[in-house]
């Protein structure tokens, strides 16, 4: 593992974004950021509120189009004035959203695949295979074993961590090949978060790659093998875990906030 | 163990099921000799349709977390279409198709303000009620149409004739459309985006729902929708006037709400608004036959339509911004 970094820089990148803008009501959110994801790394994203890691996500993931810039995913161009949520799926990008976004009033068959039922030629839903995979996720991928959970349970009934949790199954379950994590554990207990983490851990093995959020260093620290720092839409560091410590990130950190404070 | 859950589950449609027979009985027991006589169903089976395929098209919006208050000036505007091509070429067909262009581009319009704009859809609606309204009468010069001899056409047998002279080809039609809609609400994937748009739109864009698309296509539903039933209408009465459709506008809202769904999108069932319908359909009828005046009709659809939403209320512990 020690040189997995250095050794990724040689080959092409899984993803890259060049030049990426983008600004919100005259709010310049992102200004011309690059951004390279290597296959087998966990790339930890980190700043302070508002710097633009959600924003730059949602661009990754066909939410939201920039203003200006590029994004290629294994070699390819994207066109953004085709590229939506489903394509960035369809390319391999799962995403799990900072705001939990699940259906409140909809049952969890329902919102697990959300935007992309499993449908027969007329789009009919499969409804008992979106159950049984939905029992599956509960039971596998995600600790739920509170009371009263169940593929009928609504949404509006689970607990904070509840919903995290089913979020986080559900990226797990479709086993893509770039999965991003915004603020993932938030809400979660130790030992849902040890879990998290181990599945972040998994991804190297299987050749994927992860983009994990985080204002929780030690949570970052400890799985990330590359961390980039932004502030106020740019990118002002970029650092390999084995070449610093976490108190060093956290330096690091709090000293990108005073200089930005100190500029205003 | 598995029919109380089920009972669980669809306690709304039980209950407002339940709400149904009990008035039926009621009924029976004020007046026998109307209610227990099939005549009388009959009748119902002719004028319910109508506000049911209305109430069944609008309750997909206000799922989706819509509105439309303009569907009686569309009524109307669709509605003068088809007498006027019926009129000009002796042709019902050429009308009918000409009726549903018409109601699918005043819904066009409608999701045009509302999704394209961002106007929120009561208002971008109560601005199209006026217009459509407004140029329906101005065409008309402010007169009624008739059209008697539409009721000799293939047309008029097919949409609103009596099947075996006795039942009303416009239930069938409205079983129908209800059935069909279930399934699509329940089971099919346009009826999945429906559910999360109206539940949370936010979410729905995250998850790679094309919104735009879903509620523009159900704007279009519900003018389609309108301009079929305003047809039926006409081809009913054999006769279109400048007012039609407006009768429909409370009568449609008090279906849907006494029907279970939600104000606040995200939840609703096509049984609940079919139901609705059926009660606020037999409600006046039961209320004349029992001797009583029609000034009761609406202190009782009052009455059901404050005590059922009250019901609704506790029943789903949703008050709203207390998520
Ligand atoms: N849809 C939007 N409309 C307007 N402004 C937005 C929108 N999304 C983000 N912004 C603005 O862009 C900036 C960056 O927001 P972003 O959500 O990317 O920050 P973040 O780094 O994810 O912060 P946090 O750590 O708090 O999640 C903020 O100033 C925010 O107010
Ligand atoms: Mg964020």
């Amino acid at each position: 593992m020690e040189n997995s970094c250095q050794d990724n820089r040689a080959i092409s990148p899984l993803l890259s974004l060049r030049e990426i803008s983008k600004s919100f009501d005259g709010v310049e959110a992102l200004q011309s950021v690059d951004l390279d994801l290597f296959s087998g790394e966990i790339l930890g994203l980190v700043g302070d509120n508002g710097a633009g890691k959600s924003t730059l996500i949602k661009i990754l993931s066909g939410v939201h189009a920039p203003d200006t810039g590029q994004l290629n995913i294994g070699g390819r161009q994207v066109d953004f004035k085709t590229y939506d949520v489903r394509r960035a799926r369809r390319l391999g990008i799962e995403t799990v959203f900072q705001d939990c976004s699940l259906g409140e009033k909809q049952p969890l068959w329902r919102n697990i695949f959300v935007g992309r039922p499993i449908t027969n030629r007329l789009g009919f839903i499969r409804v008992r295979e979106q159950k049984r995979a939905a029992l599956e996720i509960l039971h596998h991928h995600v600790g739920l074993k509170g009371a009263g959970i169940n593929a009928n349970a609504r949404v509006r009934h689970l607990s904070g961590g509840e919903r995290q949790g089913l979020t986080i199954g559900r990226a797990m379950y479709f086993d893509s090949r770039i999965i991003v994590l915004d603020e993932p554990t938030t809400a979660l207990s130790l030992k849902e978060v040890d879990k998290v983490l181990s599945f972040v851990g998994q991804i190297v093995r299987q050749d994927k790659a992860c983009i994990y959020i985080s204002h929780n260093m030690s949570h970052l620290y400890r799985v990330a093998h590359r961390i980039v720092l932004m502030n106020r839409g740019r990118i002002v560091g970029e650092y390999l875990k084995n070449d610093l410590s976490l108190e060093e990130l956290g330096v690091k950190l709090m000293m990108a906030h005073t200089i930005s404070d100190g500029g205003r | 163990m598995m029919i109380p859950s089920l009972l669980h589950r669809f306690k709304i449609q039980a209950g407002i099921f339940g709400v149904l027979v009990c008035l039926i009985g009621v009924f029976m027991l004020l007046s026998p000799e109307t209610f227990l006589s099939s005549r009388i169903y009959i009748s119902f089976g002719s004028t319910i349709p109508f506000v049911a395929i209305l109430a069944l098209g609008l309750t997909f919006l206000v799922i989706a977390g819509e509105m439309d208050m303009s569907f009686p000036s569309v009524m109307a505007i669709a509605g003068l279409t088809f007498t006027d091509v019926f009129l000009v070429t002796q042709n019902p067909f050429l009308g009918i198709i000409a009726a549903l262009l018409v109601g699918g581009l005043a819904g066009w319009i409608n999701g045009l303000l509302v999704v394209k704009v961002g106007v929120p859809s009561i208002i971008a609606t109560i601005g199209t009620q006026f217009f459509w309204r407004g140029l329906s009468t101005l065409l008309a010069s402010g007169l009624a149409r008739n059209i008697v001899p539409v009721r000799e056409t293939l047309l008029h047998h097919i949409l609103v004739g009596r099947i075996g002279g006795l039942i009303p080809a416009q239930a069938l039609w409205c079983l129908g459309i209800a059935g069909g809609l279930a399934l699509m609400l329940n089971r099919h994937v346009l009826g999945d985006h429906v559910l999360f748009i109206g539940d949370d739109i936010h979410t729905a864009h995250l998850m790679g729902i094309n919104t735009d698309n879903v509620r523009m296509l159900l704007f279009v539903f519900m003018g389609t929708v309108s301009a079929l039933v305003s047809v039926m209408v006409c081809l009913e009465m054999a006769n279109w006037w400048p007012t039609q459709g407006e009768g429909y506008l409370l009568l449609v809202f008090a279906s849907i709400f006494i029907g279970g769904t939600s104000v606040f999108g995200g939840e609703g069932t096509v049984f609940g608004t079919f139901i609705g319908a059926i009660i606020i359909g037999i409600i006046e009828a039961g209320i004349i036959s029992a001797g009583l005046s029609g000034f009761w009709t609406r202190l009782v659809y009052g009455l059901i339509i404050v005590i059922s939403v009250s019901v609704y209320a506790r029943l789903m512990n949703i008050r709203r911004a207390l998520h």
